[in-house]
């Protein structure tokens, strides 16, 4: 008997794949309805307890990567990784990644005409700790511009990336902070709904501010929960 | 005559509603990955399960200064059939798509997941073998890596899986995670597997990699158009 216990499917706050608004989506979308498939072993597992032989250690703080200290304000970004019951998710890895204080990332690509800051790279990992905390040391970023239509500007943001604890709770996202008019008119933030794009916008927060220091912002990230949890399950059969 | 307020340094803002507000309290919304995560994500070593090598990064599109992630390590050979896995992402239009990430899940030779999840100690870990990859597709949209191909895994009821990779693909255009599998097509077991039972019968063939003249197992996948692959909702 290896029937297991699935994840709760999207929930009214999903991104669709398709927002026209965002033109790359047009033809990079699934036109053909996903498929549901019975969860099994492959869906409710996943790496876990392995980071640092995986991946390598910790890079929490971004601003103590080259020898002097990069442009731009510090800021701490902090939270913690709950799924949807509310339960921590301890041990899992954050990884983020960013633009430079001008809006501008270390990567060929980006050619605009905003400078390249030597002590920042913008890459960072964390693994969150038994109550699911986790906590960074940056810069905030800057907003850039993108090709997408005349006079686009991304708001300032973080990109992360989660696993969780199974394949079926991957996330990639981004962080988006409270005081950007540009998450108005941005294509990309836009494709979720509201009130759900709200989910995406951090919180300033003073006690997580360090004095004549950093500023400190909040972000919780919710991922998926057990469809049901294995606790109350565990008379299950077929 | 000025008095100061008592809760001058611990006050906080009065916050619009954002991502702590309890009414919004929920999954948190999939983003793009953009184009630029090379430098944050796949790491040297990250498409290669078995060795040491540096597959899996992409060092030619940031200065060589801010590679910052882990570097491949070795370690010994894990058991079972080395393979190499291999296609690329195309669009709507035929297209390669160069700037798109493709990440493995996978079953150890004895077909045991490397996680607390897979509850089956009567079915041996190998110490030598995490299953999980991860890999940018290069200039010309193809994605690969080095595993090893993964024994049966139980399915629902008493059904035995046929040998299969968990495959999640990202890339700029993709608002969300596409999640999806590969099979092998002389896996035992294919033609009665309970995942590939669920894909119309029509478009299993867009989950099955072929082996070609070099030994390497090939699937491209295809994000849109009359070949779609065959992606899941989860
Ligand atoms: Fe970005």
């Amino acid at each position: 008997m290896q029937d297991v216990i699935g994840y709760r499917p999207e929930d009214a706050g999903a991104t669709p794949s398709l927002f026209a608004d965002y033109r790359s989506t047009v033809r990079r979308s699934p036109q053909r309805e996903l498929i549901r498939i019975p969860y099994t072993l492959s869906e409710v597992t996943g790496p876990a307890g392995c980071w640092e032989r995986l991946m390598g250690t910790a890079l929490a703080d971004l601003t103590t990567q080259h020898r002097d200290a990069p442009l731009g304000q510090r800021i701490i970004v902090s939270g913690r990784v709950l799924d949807e019951n509310a339960r921590p998710v301890p041990n899992t890895v954050v990884e983020i990644w960013q633009a430079n204080a001008a809006g501008r990332y270390i990567h060929i690509r980006d050619q605009w005409d905003a400078p390249i800051d030597p002590n920042f790279t913008g890459a960072g990992r964390a693994i969150t700790d038994a109550e699911g905390r986790y906590r960074f040391v940056t810069i905030r970023p800057g907003a850039y511009p993108w090709g997408n239509h005349r006079n686009a500007w991304r708001p300032a943001h973080i990109h992360l990336s989660l696993l969780g604890p199974a394949f079926a709770t991957r996330l990639v996202t981004q962080l988006y902070f409270p005081d950007d008019p540009l998450i108005e008119i941005d294509p990309i933030a836009n494709a979720v709904p509201m009130p759900y794009r709200n989910r995406l916008v951090a919180r300033f927060d003073i006690a997580t501010t360090v004095p004549n220091w950093a500023l400190g912002y909040l972000f919780d990230i919710i991922l998926k929960g057990r469809a049901q949890t294995p606790f109350e399950d565990h008379d299950h059969a077929h | 005559m000025h008095t100061e307020s008592p809760d001058l340094e611990t006050r906080n803002v009065a916050p619009r509603q954002d991502n702590l507000d309890p009414a919004l309290f929920g999954q948190t919304p999939s983003q793009t990955v953009g184009p630029y995560f090379h430098y944050g994500l796949p790491w040297k070593g990250a498409a290669d399960l078995v060795g040491a090598s540096e597959m899996g990064a992409r060092p030619d599109l940031f200065p060589a200064e801010h590679y910052v992630l882990a570097v491949a390590r070795e370690h010994p050979a894990p058991l079972g059939e080395v393979v190499e896995l291999r296609g690329r992402v195309l669009d709507g239009e035929g297209q390669a798509v160069v700037d798109a990430m493709v990440e493995i899940w996978q079953a150890n030779a004895n077909g045991r997941y490397a996680s607390p999840s897979d509850p089956r100690d009567e079915v041996p870990l190998d110490p030598n073998f995490i299953g999980f990859g991860r890999t940018a597709t290069d200039a010309t949209g193809v994605w690969r890596f080095r595993t090893i191909r993964p024994g049966r895994v139980p399915g629902p009821g008493n059904s035995l899986q046929a040998p299969h990779v968990a495959v999640s693909v990202f890339g700029r255009g993709l608002l969300t995670r596409l999640a999806t599998r590969i099979y092998f097509e002389d896996g035992e077991g294919n033609d009665t597997d309970p995942v590939l039972a669920a894909v119309p019968a029509e478009r299993r063939a867009t989950l099955i990699a072929h082996r070609d003249p070099g030994g390497a197992w090939v699937r491209d996948i295809v994000l849109q158009g009359a070949d779609e692959t065959a992606f899941f909702a989860l």
